[in-house]
Formats: C-alpha cells, structure tokens, sequence
C-alpha cells in the first residue's frame, strides 16, 4: 500500500517538474518564467529528497531556487528599465 | 554562411551531442562498468576526518574540484562588478517588513553557522552554510538596507576571495611539510576541514549577496549594520 502511494507521488512529482520545465522554457514573459522556474527547483528539491539526496535537496533548494531565483528576478527588473531606455532613446538616431 | 551554419552545422552539432548523450546512458544503464571507487571511499571515510560521506567527498578526496568552483565563484562576482556601478536599491520596508527581517537575519545567520558545523556528521555544508548567508543579505538588500548588511570595499574584497585564501594556504602549507597539495593528515583532517569550511562560507554568502546588489561596490558609501 505505502509503496504504490510512493509511487503514485514519485510519479506525480516526474510530471509536475517536466511541466514547470515545459511551461518555463515557453513562457513568453520572463518575469513569469523566473517565477516558473522558481517553482521548479522547489519541485527539483523534493525530487532529490525522494532520491534519497538529502545535500543535493538543500543545495537546490537554498541556491538553485531561492538565491538563483532572487538573481534572475533581479535580471529581469534590469532588463526591462534598459529596454524601456534603449526604446526611448532611439528616436534620437541611436542605432 | 549562416545559412549553411544554422541549417547544416548546428543540426549536425546537435545530433553528434544527442548520440554521445543516449550512448553514454545506454553504457550507464546496461554495460558492465567494472569496479567502481564507491566501496573504496566509503570504506575509508573514517579516515578524511568527517564522518558525512558527501562533505568527506567534497572537502577531501576532491577537494581541488571545490576550490575551482570557488574560483567559479569569485570569476562570477568579478564579472558582476565589472558591469558598472550598481542599480539605486529597494526603498526601506515598511514596520512589519522591517520587523521580520531584524527577526529572520540573526536567525539566518544563526541557521548559516549549525549548517557549516552539522556538514561534518549530516546533510549540510559550507555551500549550503553560504547560501543562507547570502539570503539574509538578499534580504537586508529587499527591506531597503542599500549595502545589504555588507562591509566596507576594503573587507569586502578580502571576505570574497577567503574561501580561495584558506584552500590555498592549507594546501601549500601541506606541501611545505612534505605532503601532498590538499593531502590532509588524517589526526588533522578535521580541524582543516572546518577551517577551510569556515572561510568558504564567508565567502560564499558574500559573493552571493554582493551578486545580488549587483555592480561595483561604492566605496564612498558608508558601512550600515543590520
């Protein structure tokens, strides 16, 4: 009974983590796909936790979702005031 | 030429990098690997001076793989700072905002040191350790503290390259006394370890908070304590 409960789980976290991957890499807004991408190294941490992992789910969960995530979240805040700059400065003949 | 190259070369790339990837799982899943090194390192990780099998990895018999990713490390944040001066930061947070963060960062720190000494015997380390040293700084930098809790430039720089500082000098001292770069004494293993550790996870939360003000650091700008 435990073991096909496991596996149901072990199952459902395969899926879930191949579709925030999907979703992710399609995503057409950035700020949308960091927060995807977020949400998959959550679901990453508890894949290494069923893997029996325990380091690898802390490393993940500490730097590849929370401080990757703040990073990239940082990124594209920076990104989009220098592409509001680029747009509003090339009426002035800036290539 | 970019015709030919992206309609003949990357294709090709691909499918040579596809092949390599399914026969090298298709070798993984089904050939006969011969001996593998995991008994022998399991068998003597009472030797490395921690009892964790992954820090005893990590900080012993591939130590020289840790401190290049230090080096990774230090190579991101330098790239980081030769960007230009930072973004202006976050304006300061609100009262209950500001309450939690006086209450979260002492504890993230707290937090940071029991990982750092837990990595000898269970999951944990100094990579982790210096994550969350770099989130209380993330932090301090999102409720408005524009230096993110970091010191002044000077220190700043010294913290950043102390995990290589340490690695080095414990290895080239090693040397000078007859052993290996990075062979510990095992009566010793510990005590290097933990040092080694120590110094990694300054730096690592440094750089971590310093990559996330990203640019230069300011160094007109006053020291601003949490």
């Amino acid at each position: 009974m435990t073991t096909t409960l496991l596996a149901a789980f072990d199952i459902l976290l395969s899926l879930t983590l191949l579709a925030l991957a999907a979703a992710a890499l399609t995503s057409a807004e950035p700020r949308r796909a960091v927060i995807l991408f977020i949400a998959f190294g959550l679901v990453l941490a508890l894949v290494w936790a069923r893997l029996r992992a325990p380091d690898l789910a802390l490393a993940e969960a500490a730097i590849g979702a929370g401080l990757s995530g703040a990073l990239l979240l940082a990124a594209t805040r920076r990104a989009k005031a220098h592409t509001k700059e680029g747009a509003s400065g090339s009426p002035e003949g800036q290539p | 030429m970019t015709r030919f190259v992206s309609l003949v070369l990357l294709p090709l790339g691909l499918a040579a990098i596809g092949v390599v990837l399914i026969w090298t799982f298709y070798l993984a899943a089904t050939g006969e690997a011969g001996a593998r090194l995991a008994d022998l390192a399991l068998a003597r990780v009472p030797e490395t001076g921690v009892s964790n099998p992954v820090t005893s990895v990590l900080l012993n018999y591939r130590a020289y793989d840790t401190l290049l990713e230090l080096a990774v490390l230090l190579a991101a944040l330098l790239g980081i700072w030769s960007l230009g001066p930072a973004a202006p930061g976050f304006q300061r947070g609100g009262e209950i905002l500001q309450g939690m963060v006086d209450w979260f960062v002492p504890l993230l720190i707290l937090a940071a040191g029991y990982m750092l000494w837990v990595g000898a015997y269970a999951p944990g380390g100094a990579f982790q350790a210096g994550a969350l040293l770099g989130s209380a700084g993330v932090m301090l930098a999102l409720a408005g503290y524009p230096s993110a809790g970091l010191p002044s430039e000077r220190l700043l720089r010294l913290l950043s390259i102390l995990g290589i500082l340490a690695f080095c000098l414990v290895g080239l001292v090693l040397m000078v006394l007859g052993l290996g770069f990075l062979t510990y004494p095992p009566e010793l293993a510990k005590w290097l370890i933990l040092l080694i550790e120590t110094g990694a996870t300054l730096a690592i939360g440094v750089t971590l908070a310093a990559a996330y003000l990203g640019g230069r650091p300011d160094h007109t700008s006053e020291v601003d304590a949490p």
